[in-house]
């Protein structure tokens, strides 16, 4: 529904306190005309103006702003209580994180503020992130409640704007952009796109104008407009997904060209040891737990940090089963007969490049330096995954379906090849008309 | 539970399992509807073009199968000029008596890897096999079905995989359980608007 407000946007939680001012004033104005009549009973007064102090405290306490704590310019590492970022620079002082107000350079795109998306871009948001790029096109709805992050209160707001109200108010130092949008349309991915080419915030940044996407949507058609996107940009991009019976989840980071892409081969599901048969699914298309996402958006916001921040290793694969506390790890290399054109271009990339990765790796070694302070580390990503020996591709491939770790399984088949066709194809004849189909199929529809 | 070596077994399985789940009727209606060749979405130009006009053979075969078997059930027609955005109507018959309802979707950017998601806006919230936005939650059977025929199926396979089944299996639970009702016997029509 549009909103009917005229100029600023009023919340549910605005309109109350300008309702309950307004009853305030009321309030007021009547106990001022009961002390300006001439009570019969002059031992009503004190009583009277008593009651006045009494509603003229509380207005005052309903005038009285929220607390906003104001923008901070520089992260400092002093201990203080007012300083929001004094126990993430500890990170710093004790050795994990080399620079960690680096973090205030970044730009992170998320795509889709649900269970998982909101709670990874309130993390985000407490870690003191640059800019965050929010993505969705749904509202808040009272299903939601049992997930993180959204409040009843912010039932009916867009979760792109209810996001941006809730993670402005807990950092202002955070640049936020919301875009409420269907990246799966031709319309919404354009805007999608472009928006992750915008370099404004950091114009000397290589590449595109966001450092990682993390895509948090909960269907496999917006998965695949995320990995379209990252492809044809060579953009990095960490996944995440928790399964619709809500035990199990997983991340898994894509670097076009060097990891496999979402349509590299189907995508991964990891087994939770419940017979699919036996899943009761009738009444019902998905469950959800707060625990589930939580721990998902956990993991996905550590990779993260891992990846910007430059500090541990990033996993290239990280599965989750709840119900037995279990963790497969793997790793995918690209898919040279990949149906995705962008990738394989990707892949042919990769593969020129490795000379100078190779005199890269090679100098890096002879330097003998531990210290990898310049540059932006996710340029260079041979540090975060161990994965794939270069020797390796030259190989064929070996990625299938027989060589998954245990606990992990292909959601989808491979698309068969065209000789199992069901039926005779169409005949197709390039001097057929569009216009003349489009007719055809009208007379036939309103036969 | 016991570790087997799920990699083989699963994927048997799985293709064992292609056209379980689907009653006859479906089947044998599927295999007759004509197939397509393009592998192209709507960023694709002039493949694009070349795809719509597959679909519209494959749409036009589909409906006139559906007239002469006396089983027509959907009106489905390019929003714009494009042929990315589709809208029409579906129908079901329930003890004797028509349910009509709006039917919308667009075609995704990565058409034809994923399928387009069929939306009936005036039956969102009414249902739990619905995703929000109206959007149908189809089978287990029709994803893996979908990815194994790229870019075989279009449209009208998407229809009579997803829609047909999806409306046969919702439409008496909501009747039945009066989400809605037959528009000539209230006074306030639910499925028309
Ligand atoms: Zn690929």
């Amino acid at each position: 529904m549009a909103c009917l407000c005229v100029g600023k946007c009023f919340n549910s939680v605005e309109w109350r306190e300008m309702e309950m001012e307004m009853e305030l004033q009321n309030l007021l104005s009547d106990l001022q005309s009961l002390t300006n009549l001439s009570l019969p009973d002059p031992s009503l007064h004190a009583p009277l103006r008593k009651i006045q102090s009494r509603v003229d405290h509380i207005a005052n306490l309903a005038k009285a702003e929220p607390v906003r704590r104001s923008k901070v310019k520089d992260m400092s590492a002093e201990v203080v209580d007012s300083n929001p970022y004094s126990r993430l620079m500890a990170l710093q002082r004790m050795g994990i994180v080399e620079n960690y107000e680096r973090i205030r350079e970044f730009s992170v795109a998320i795509v889709g503020i649900g269970g998982v998306g909101s709670v990874a871009a309130e993390m985000l948001t407490r870690c003191g992130i640059g800019r965050l790029l929010l993505y969705d096109y749904d509202k808040v709805e009272l299903a939601n409640m049992n997930r993180l992050f959204f409040r009843p209160d912010q039932v009916g707001m867009t979760k792109t704007d209810a996001a941006v109200q809730t993670l402005s108010d807990i950092n202002p130092d955070v640049v936020l952009e919301s875009y409420t949008l269907n990246i799966t349309t031709v319309d919404g991915f354009e805007t999608y796109m472009s928006s992750l080419k915008n370099k404004s915030f950091c114009p000397n940044k290589q590449g595109s104008g966001v450092d990682l996407v993390l895509s948090c949507v909960d269907n496999y058609e917006a998965r695949m407009a995320v990995n379209q996107a990252c492809n044809e940009l060579s953009q990095t991009w960490l996944e995440s997904g928790v399964s619709e019976d809500a035990v199990s989840g997983h991340i898994q980071l894509l670097i076009p060209g060097e990891t496999a892409c979402f349509a590299c081969a189907p995508p991964l599901v990891v087994a939770s040891g419940v017979d699919e048969r036996t899943l009761k699914r009738e009444g019902v298309c998905a469950a959800s737990l707060p625990t589930t996402m939580g721990v998902v958006a956990g993991l996905l916001v550590q990779n993260t940090l891992k990846f910007l921040l430059g500090f541990g290793q990033v996993s290239p694969y990280l599965g989750y089963n709840s119900l037995k506390d279990f963790f497969p790890t793997m790793q995918m290399k690209p898919n040279p007969q990949c149906s995705n054109v962008a990738c394989l271009k990707r892949q042919e990339e990769y593969i020129l490049a490795k000379p100078a990765r190779d005199a890269a790796a090679k100098a890096e070694m002879e330097a003998e330096a531990p210290s990898t302070e310049e540059g932006p580390l996710h340029q260079d990503n041979e540090w975060n995954i161990s994965v794939v020996d270069d020797c390796e591709l030259d190989g064929p491939d070996t990625r299938s379906s027989d060589v998954l770790p245990e606990g992990l399984t292909h959601e989808l088949p491979t698309a068969d090849e065209f000789k199992n066709a069901l039926t005779s194809e169409a005949p197709t004849n390039d001097n057929d008309d569009l216009e003349d189909l489009r007719r055809q199929l009208e007379a036939i529809n309103s036969a | 539970m016991k570790s087997e070596p799920r990699l083989g077994v699963a994927w048997v399985r799985s293709r064992e399992r292609e056209m379980e789940g689907w009653d006859p009727n479906t089947k044998s209606t599927l295999t007759q509807i004509p197939l397509l060749t393009t592998k192209a979405g709507p960023r694709d130009g002039a493949a694009w073009t070349q795809r719509l006009k597959e679909e519209y053979k494959s749409l036009i075969a589909y409906t006139q199968m559906n007239k002469s078997n006396d089983n027509d059930w959907f009106r489905i027609s390019a929003a714009n000029a494009e042929g990315t955005r589709w809208t029409g109507k579906c129908w079901y018959v329930y003890n004797l008596l028509k349910y009509e309802f709006d039917l919308q979707f667009d075609i995704p950017v990565t058409y034809p890897s994923t399928a387009p998601e069929l939306e009936l806006p005036q039956l969102d919230g009414k249902t739990q096999k619905m995703y929000r936005g109206g959007k149908i939650c189809l089978t287990v059977h029709f994803k893996p079905l979908w990815a194994k025929n790229c870019p075989r199926f279009g449209i009208a396979h998407a229809l009579c995989l997803g829609l047909a089944p999806w409306l046969a299996a919702e439409v008496p639970i909501l009747v039945d359980s009066g989400m809605i009702k037959h528009k000539d016997d209230a006074t306030t029509s639910t499925e028309s608007s």
